[in-house]
């Protein structure tokens, strides 16, 4: 199977290029990272990050044929050669397929993304409903990839004043959430032609979400909840 | 060279998983200054992968109680966990995991509001009576939900945070204090030397030692490779748990919790098979039962497939509705990597690598402990150690499903509490032990040799070690294999000193740190295989053929492996804080 690289070492090299790699011995079911790992035996120079394996940890996000997603859930058949990988669009590169995720995160911790109860706890849990919890299904599961804001067209124009997709994603995990009691200032964070409203719902971010969430819906809802909160 | 930077904190923390984060979260919030140090962002930690969820008495489903949980903790460990250690765990849990949720962690609910929990392997009622359901869960990402939950509350507290360092030795003086650590910038290859008070491992388990493992390939007992480097011994690494249900021949978890919600194992014959291994508790014994009896149907004849060398985890009765509300993670895992969905289809599974009961000797406090002369448990100044790095030992040589997360959580914490408590009565910093520094300059700088002088490669060796590993130190061990292993293992240590990278940059060299884990694994490995070859008995997880028998009057006792002395013993702690010791007995499920 045929592959054609993006490489960068900023140590070496005065610009980036594509390395073609050819890999023999493909296993029935092999995911994209199995064949990754096995170039990077041949070459150990080329360099990508990864831990789980299976989907979870979201470390081995790039770009594959084009398309975000990543390399341990991709099955090496889905995949038209030569398979074209460079890393996720709209981020500097560090070296080959690693990009600098600080405004990616930096975005994210502009949410404020953790629960905020102002009341005392309780000795024991706070309460919460099977119907308030399921509010937060498709909210919570996000492995902070970065497929979805590096996707997003509003993100590779105004990544310093649009959230992302992600970040959003992240303020409407808490927005949802019956034991949070900081609503107000969680929508106010969010006013501005920018922050959010420069969502253009082209919904790249749904398409790519490896683990199937919905960005697009949870900014949708944010909306709702402002106009709500208005009136 | 230029001089090595410098940064000063209280306390030093090397590990971003649950338990690094829990410490950190209690410090931050106690206005100690925190660094964490991890070699991926946070949420990348292993903690991340775990399902099923965290014991912990709540009786929300069905009765319960703390002192119920440390009985079957005790018996899970097959008698060699600690049981001072053990009560204060058990006692903890629901603090801990009220805690967890007042941090937000979404957990599943029960219609009254309160939170879900389910049966899981080797839970009992009322010491050894009816299935206990103990485990709290967020559907089957439970260790997600945490771990987030914990990074999201440091964003809050202001931790420090070092992303994408990796901590390449501790640095000690002469008289035995541990005073930080020399680490290094992957995405510039700079070191950084860490002056701390207190330093504080938290960098999970060496799961990588095997080819098939649950486990993610960032861990490769980096902790471990350090203690053992700074002269601390590893405790009990011959007990390396394999669970029962990884995805055959890929090794992806299954989550323990597919039993617990009603799923069983079936062989070649269709048969239950554990109705033969555990009448009672049946699919939910102990892991280390279940996963033998997996191993020897297959050993009998009786696997599944064209090789017979899987056997099936039936979910499909359970109907779509369940799979999807509990079990959504791993149906979503099957789809992926089998094309399989296990509300229609039988799961095929078999015994796979899954954690590291060993590690570096603590007491309940996450102190790090180890014999100095007469003295089995002498405090290492200034050293910590919690989760799946340290052995506290709770779980003893099998831990109960549902217990690692309570453990990194409740331990992570005390560490904190403790660490606390010192940092009023040492208010300054050591002076720097500048041999200590160049010794770690030393083992940084000894893969800036080049392959010209043609050296092996690091990803062969790696191969080779998961190999020995698999072959000699696995579910079923005897003397002839383990010896064999030792020697293997050995020879493979040695040929690791003359290896090379064919990488020298200081832009995210990844051949770099593959190499430094390697080391860090291969000192795993030493410890395991030598622990294992001289433990002449069976107990838990560490099963010996030609010794199938738990001998308590010449075994029940820690090992102790270090590189200065090799082999040593201690030990069990048989007295609990508070209550009755419960002695031990022959283990039935």
């Amino acid at each position: 199977m045929r592959f054609n690289i993006y490489r960068y070492n900023p140590d070496l090299d005065s610009k980036p290029y594509m390395q073609e790699y050819e890999l023999r011995d493909i296993e029935p079911g092999m995911m994209l990272l199995a064949a990754l790992l096995k170039l990077k035996e041949q070459d150990e120079t080329l360099s990508f990050r990864r831990s789980c394996g299976e989907g979870v940890c979201g470390s081995d996000s790039m770009n594959i044929n084009g398309v975000n997603g990543l390399a341990c859930i991709t099955p090496l058949a889905d995949l038209r050669e030569p398979v074209e990988i460079r890393p996720l669009p709209g981020l500097p590169v560090v070296r080959d397929l690693i990009v600098d995720m600080e405004q990616f995160y930096q975005q994210y911790r502009e949410v404020k993304p953790y629960l905020i109860v102002k009341d005392p706890v309780p000795e024991v849990e706070l309460p919460q409903t099977p119907e308030q919890r399921e509010k937060l299904d498709g909210l919570y599961e996000c492995i902070l990839c970065a497929c979805c804001s590096t996707a997003c067209p509003s993100f590779w124009w105004n990544p310093d004043k649009f959230l992302g997709p992600a970040a959003l994603l992240q303020a409407s995990r808490f927005i949802e959430d019956s034991r949070d009691q900081a609503l107000d200032e969680r929508l106010e964070n969010l006013e501005g032609p920018f922050k959010l409203f420069r969502c253009h719902t082209i919904m790249n971010c749904v398409q790519v979400c490896p683990k199937g969430l919905n960005p697009t819906k949870a900014i949708g809802n944010i909306r709702k909840k402002m106009v709500k909160n208005s009136l | 060279m230029a001089a090595i930077q410098r940064r000063k904190f209280d306390t030093l923390i090397i590990g971003a998983g649950g338990g690094g984060l829990r410490a950190a979260l209690k410090l931050s919030d106690a206005d100690a200054s925190v660094a964490v140090v991890s070699k991926v962002f946070p949420t990348r930690s292993h903690t991340v992968a775990a399902q099923g969820g965290m014991n912990a008495a709540l009786a929300n489903v069905l009765p319960d109680n703390w002192h119920w949980h440390m009985f079957d903790t005790i018996k899970g460990s097959d008698y060699l966990g600690d049981q001072d250690a053990i009560e204060y765990m058990c006692r903890a849990a629901p603090k801990a995991v009220y805690e967890l949720e007042h941090f937000g962690v979404p957990f599943s609910r029960l219609d009254n509001g309160k939170i879900y929990q389910r049966p899981f392997g080797g839970q009992s009622q009322n010491f050894g009576g009816d299935q206990a359901a103990r485990t709290c869960a967020a559907a089957d990402r439970t260790g997600h939900a945490i771990l987030h939950s914990l990074y999201q509350q440091n964003i809050r507290a202001r931790t420090h945070f070092f992303d994408e360092y990796f901590s390449v030795d501790l640095l000690k003086n002469d008289e035995g204090h541990v005073l930080g650590a020399l680490i290094f910038n992957i995405h510039d290859g700079q070191p950084i030397i860490i002056e701390a008070k207190t330093t504080l491992l938290a960098t999970g388990g060496a799961g990588q030692l095997y080819r098939t493992t649950t486990n993610a390939m960032i861990n490769t007992g980096d902790g471990l490779g350090m203690a053992l480097r700074a002269g601390v011994p590893l405790q009990d690494m011959e007990f390396f748990q394999f669970h029962p249900t990884g995805i055959a021949g890929r090794g992806m978890l299954i989550t323990e919790g597919a039993r617990g919600e009603g799923g069983y194992l079936v062989n070649g014959d269709g048969e239950r098979l554990m109705e033969r291994y555990a009448p009672k508790a049946k699919d939910l014994a102990s892991r280390d039962v279940v996963s033998r009896a997996i191993a020897t149907e297959i050993r009998e004849g009786r696997g599944c497939g064209p090789n017979k060398d899987y056997v099936m985890l039936k979910l499909d009765h359970l109907g779509e509705a369940v799979i999807q509300k509990r079990l959504p993670g791993i149906r979503q895992t099957c789809m992926t990597f089998l094309g399989i969905d296990p509300a229609e289809a039988a799961i095929p599974v078999f015994p796979t690598a899954h954690y590291t009961m060993g590690g570096i000797p603590t007491n309940r406090n996450g102190q790090v402990v180890m014999p100095v002369k007469d003295t089995p448990e002498e405090v290492i100044e200034g050293l910590y150690a919690a989760g799946e790095c340290a052995c506290v030992s709770v779980h003893g040589a099998n831990r109960l499903g549902g217990n690692s997360l309570l453990d990194i959580l409740v331990f992570g914490r005390a560490a904190a509490n403790h660490i606390i408590d010192y940092l009023k009565e040492n208010r300054y910093h050591r002076s720097m032990d500048e041999a200590s520094v160049n010794k770690a300059m030393a083992r940084f700088q000894r893969w800036d040799k080049k392959a010209e002088d043609g050296g092996e490669s690091v990803s062969a060796l790696r191969d080779e070690l998961k190999a020995v590993m698999e072959q000699h130190c696995g579910v079923f061990r005897n003397d002839e294999v383990l010896k064999e292993g030792v020697q293997k293992i050995e020879q493979l240590a040695e040929r690791l000193k003359e290896a090379t990278i064919g990488d020298h940059s200081d832009t995210f060299n990844t051949a770099r740190v593959e190499a430094l884990e390697l080391e860090n694994l291969m000192a795993c490995g030493l410890a395991t295989m030598h622990s294992a070859c001289a433990r002449r008995e069976s107990r838990g997880a560490h099963s010996r053929i030609d010794y199938p028998e738990r001998d308590d009057k010449n075994w029940m006792r820690h090992s102790l492996y270090s590189f200065e002395s090799g082999l040593d013993y201690k030990p069990v702690r048989t007295k609990p804080v508070s209550v009755d010791s419960f002695p031990p007995k022959p283990r039935v499920y």
